[in-house]
């Protein structure tokens, strides 16, 4: 076993071949901050009385849910064979949406940690970011964790990781994030293995930015990676992509605690602040340069952060409308990738239009808004950007349905993604049925080891938001995961869908659907409300219509018999006060025309809940 | 009299009335209810302030003229201090529970004391509920000769399945003897019938209006089964063992109802009430629908004097309790204010015939209410406000689209 490093390298002006970048690559519940807690450990840089379990993971929705959604980067000090190495811990965010940001992050090392549970085996997401990992030539270092655990199957694993990487089985490293059974090889394994990053110290500064996050105290803390030339403090600096300067008023690095150096030298990894408080001016894949000696090509890779999926968050109690203003404005400060505009809605009333890199994205917000934030929210069904062109040959971005736009339409393209779907080799045939009726093209199929298979699919994207990964989960008993990253658009045979409730609209309610599904949306959402919208004191049609062709109608009828039969002395006040009550609720009410629908009917509605209907 | 008492001020020990409200008293009838808070069994529906004997606790069934002779007393010093005008009684209404449980020498005693304090104005309608099964010819005859002049019947239904559904033990065969007996002795005679008991099909609902029908009575009264909270009615729903009474159906028993009985000569005058002459109207209940003053007697009972709406503790010993103490037995309070007291005529009003009048309403709501065929045109058109037959059946949308 390595011994601790007695004599930490000093940042700023460490040797570029003392320096290892790595990232660890790994699925949701793998293991991957419980790993990382033993090497903060094991190195000796957090002492045992200040360990706290997911020592990195920072919000508390992190810590609850076993997801990263913000990296960081921790330097650790490794000792082998007397020489002393800084060691670049860079995290990951471990999910789908993410994938953008894991890209950066990947491109910020020379290698990384392929951590699998030995119980479980690799996942769609892990084997979509091992990928990107080799599309970015890194050296990878397969691991199997939670070898403790009785239902670890090494053997199976490491045969199935060999098969997909290459090498033997008996290569793949074997330990424990919990009792720390292997870490120490781990370690040196990485100083072994992983390259040392390569600069040229003489060069134009250019600095990578693979992570922005907003701090209360301290406005946006920027993660960067050198690559040529040095960084240092007071020193003025420029955001390649928009020009924007600024001082850099603090450098260091993460080791754990935010540590103040002079500098960072080539291949370094660390933090600056600069006093901007919107992590937008710091936007994760742009290249950092010095202001007066600017290098004139950015480092490739940087793109905008493009959301691919729409939704309305609604406060339930419409005078909560300012609060949720206000907390997108400050979620929007530590996130660059979520926009958002005002709209009004018939049913749901005052809320926002906003964009998301993903489901999970949506969820994230969603439930950092209620939490941290104290708001009920109802979000819209998910929509994905469309471009529908009509018969004058006007092209409109569609992310709303009621956007969509009236008269003849000649052609729509939708977003289309690369699936990656991965499951025992026994739920092949419910995949593939899953995928062929939500218009997957099969673009191929590979044995993992024995059992498990992955299945590549083209799908749309809006096929996607719409409860697939509930569909996919439920058919394979929780065993399929699923990847996904854009592949481009294509044209479709879509069209809007509306639900009209006594000829009204009800905007919450459209969709933009492939033709061939029209019908079953419409059926689907018109039984929903019958069975959610309370009798009125007339006839209530529920209709689903493309344009103005009715292809769904369901009837709710009257109310016929709506008095207290009885009525005497001892009934009287409570009778007026029942009435009172009754016109209070009625206020309370939605209207669609002359309908009246109580708002948790369009909260079930759009939930699929239909088990609420209240008189 | 049902469910749990409302939520209202405290009322004074003493049981004083507001000043002004003798002012306010001017130009209403004076009527008293009498309330018996007895039954034998405790029907699954029944959600009225009842009990058994096994249920009094200390609240003994043969003192209770006694306690009711204690309130009437309490009554006349409380009115005399308030200055209330000199008012005879209209109308008398014992109800209950099962007033006729009592021996009919208690009830025609009650009566004797009220008519004693305020005397009884010519005319006077006496009316007692009556089970059938707890009444006999000599009973009936000991009322009439004590005073009484009206007796109004559970009968709820002829049929043997929907009577056990609903608790109800007596025989069906018995009704028409006792009715017959009524009448020799010179009493108006209402039926009492229920609709809607789960099981109840409209066949067996047109065999209970043809009995009542054939029984040849002036009155008639047919209410909708209404599942109150907290009843063995309630839980069997729940539990799935009894179906819930649907609105459509109760809805065409309700139309099957008035086209019978306007068939055979009866006129609705309130949503659930039919008389074959307006003589034959209930008068007592018809000064609560028109806003008279009337004192409640009993645990439980509601009283409305000259603006106030007062009731007394539920429980027949805290009420026997309070008045052995020389105090007043009501519970809580309440002088609606003007808004208040206009949500009231207006939901009373509208439940009869004559229907309530339609000044100080927008146009625009009293045209939806034609439109939407809830009154009539007729009445609207001479500024009265008058539910048609669907408009009956949904007194309250009315109500809520007018306050």
């Amino acid at each position: 076993m390595s011994p601790r490093a007695r004599n930490p390298l000093q940042p700023s002006s460490t040797d570029p071949a003392k320096i290892r970048n790595f990232s660890i690559i790994a699925h949701i519940d793998h293991g991957k901050s419980t790993l990382a807690d033993r090497m903060l450990q094991i190195t000796g840089i957090v002492d045992d009385r200040s360990m706290r379990a997911q020592y990195l993971d920072r919000m508390d929705i992190e810590r609850e849910r076993g997801i990263t959604i913000k990296s960081q980067a921790v330097r650790m000090p490794w000792e082998v064979d007397g020489e002393t190495y800084a060691l670049n811990m860079i995290d990951t965010p471990g999910h789908v949406d993410f994938t953008y940001e894991v890209s950066r992050s990947l491109a910020a090392c020379e290698g990384a940690v392929l951590l699998v549970d030995a119980a479980q085996g690799i996942e769609a997401q892990t084997l979509a970011n091992l990928y990107l990992a080799l599309e970015n030539d890194l050296t990878v270092i397969p691991v199997l964790n939670k070898i403790d655990l009785p239902a670890a199957d090494p053997e199976k694993y490491a045969k199935e990781l060999a098969s997909l990487i290459g090498g033997k089985p008996e290569d793949v490293l074997r330990v424990s994030g919990k009792t720390g059974l292997g870490v120490s090889e781990l370690l040196d394994l990485v100083v072994a293995q992983i390259p040392a990053p390569k600069g040229d110290p003489k060069a134009p500064t250019r600095a990578m930015i693979f992570d922005s996050v907003y701090d209360a105290y301290r406005g946006v803390v920027t993660y960067v990676r050198v690559i040529d030339g040095h960084l240092s403090a007071r020193q003025r600096i420029q955001m390649m992509s928009t020009k924007a300067s600024h001082e850099l008023l603090e450098i260091g690095v993460s080791a754990p605690e935010p540590t103040a150096t002079k500098g960072l030298g080539v291949g370094e990894v660390g933090y600056l602040i600069t006093g901007v408080k919107d992590v937008r001016q710091s936007k994760v894949g742009d290249t950092i340069t010095d202001q007066l000696k600017p290098a004139t090509v950015a480092l490739p890779g940087y793109t905008e952060p493009k959301p691919m999926v729409f939704s309305g968050l609604y406060p339930i109690d419409g005078s909560d409308y300012p609060i949720l203003r206000e907390a997108l404005d400050k979620l929007k400060l530590s996130d660059a990738s979520l926009n958002y505009e005002p709209e009004t809605s018939v049913a749901l009333g005052f809320g926002f239009r906003c964009g998301f890199l993903g489901l999970l994205h949506l969820e994230i917000i969603t439930e950092r808004l209620e939490r941290e934030f104290n708001l009920d929210l109802i979000a819209t069904a998910p929509s994905v950007p469309y471009e529908v062109t009509t018969e004058d040959k006007n092209t409109v971005t569609v992310t709303n349905p009621s956007e969509y736009p009236d008269g003849k339409i000649k052609s729509v393209r939708e977003p289309v993604v690369k699936t990656a779907i991965l499951a025992p080799k026994d739920y092949v045939g419910v995949i593939m049925e899953l995928c062929q009726s939500r218009r997957g093209t099969l673009l191929g199929m590979e044995f993992l080891g024995e059992d498990r298979v992955e299945l590549r699919y083209n799908m749309p994207l809006g096929e996607i938001v719409f409860d697939f990964f509930d569909h996919l989960k439920s058919r394979t008993q929780g065993y399929a995961s699923l990847d996904y990253e854009p592949a481009g658009d294509q044209e479709a045979d879509l069209v809007k869908v509306d639900i009209l409730l006594q000829g009204e609209q009800v905007d919450a309610f459209s969709a933009i659907v492939h033709r061939d599904k029209a019908y079953a949306y419409g059926l689907l959402m018109t039984e929903r409300l019958k069975k959610l919208i309370p009798r009125q004191q007339f006839e209530v049609p529920i209709q689903a219509a493309i344009g103005a062709r009715m292809i769904a109608r369901e009837t709710i009828s009257a109310i016929r018999k709506d008095v207290l039969a009885k009525c005497y002395g001892g009934d009287i006040t409570r009778k007026r006060k029942l009435l009172e009550k009754q016109k209070e609720g009625k206020k309370r009410m939605k209207m669609v025309g002359r309908v009246e629908v109580p708002q948790e009917a369009f909260i079930a509605a759009l939930s699929g809940d239909t088990e609420t209907k209240k008189k | 009299m049902a469910g749990p008492l409302p939520i209202g001020d405290v009322a004074p020990s003493d049981g004083k009335l507001p000043v002004g409200s003798a002012a306010l008293a001017v130009g209403r009838e004076f009527g008293a209810y009498v309330h018996v808070p007895f039954c034998r069994v405790r029907c699954g529906y029944c959600d009225f302030n009842t009990y058994t004997s096994t249920e009094l606790q200390g609240a003994p069934q043969t003192d209770y003229l006694d306690e009711v002779e204690r309130e009437i007393a309490l009554a006349a010093s409380v009115l005399g201090i308030a200055g209330m005008p000199a008012r005879q009684l209209s109308t008398v209404f014992f109800g209950g529970g099962t007033p006729t449980l009592l021996p009919a020498d208690d009830l025609v005693r009650a009566l004797s004391s009220l008519r004693k304090t305020w005397g009884l104005s010519p005319n006077a309608e006496i009316t007692t509920e009556a089970n059938p099964d707890s009444v006999d010819a000599q009973y009936l005859e000991s009322l009439a000769a004590g005073g009484f002049t009206r007796v109004s019947f559970g009968v709820q239904s002829a049929m043997p399945h929907v009577l056990a559904t609903l608790d109800r033990t007596h025989d069906p065969k018995r009704v028409p003897d006792v009715v017959q007996a009524a009448k020799d002795v010179g009493l108006e005679v209402s039926v009492d019938l229920i609709y809607g008991t789960p099981g109840e099909s409209l066949n067996d609902w047109r065999a209970s209006l043809d009995q009542a029908i054939s029984l040849d009575t002036g009155h008639i009264s047919a209410y909708a089964l209404i599942v109150e909270k907290g009843t063995a009615l309630e839980r069997r729903i729940r539990r799935g063992e009894l179906a819930t009474p649907d609105d459509d159906v109760q809805a065409d028993m309700y139309e099957l109802a008035e086209e019978m009985l306007s068939d055979v000569g009866f006129h609705w005058y309130e949503v659930s009430n039919w008389a074959k002459s307006e003589t034959q109207r209930s008068r007592h209940n018809l000064s609560y629908w028109t806003n008279q003053d009337w004192w409640g007697f009993g645990p439980g009972a509601h009283s409305h004097i000259g603006g106030t709406r007062f009731w007394n503790v539920k429980h027949p010993a805290a009420y026997a309790q309070k008045l052995s103490l020389g105090l007043s037995p009501a519970a809580g309070r309440e002088e609606p204010d003007e808004t208040a007291s206009d949500i009231e005529r207006v939901l009373l009003e509208i439940r009869l015939r004559e229907g309530t009048s339609g000044a100080n309403f927008p146009a625009t709501v009293i045209a939806g209410l034609i439109s939407d065929g809830l009154i009539t045109y007729e009445a609207a058109r001479s500024g009265q406000l008058v539910l048609t037959l669907s408009g009956r059946l949904r007194a309250d949308e009315v109500v809520r689209r007018l306050v």
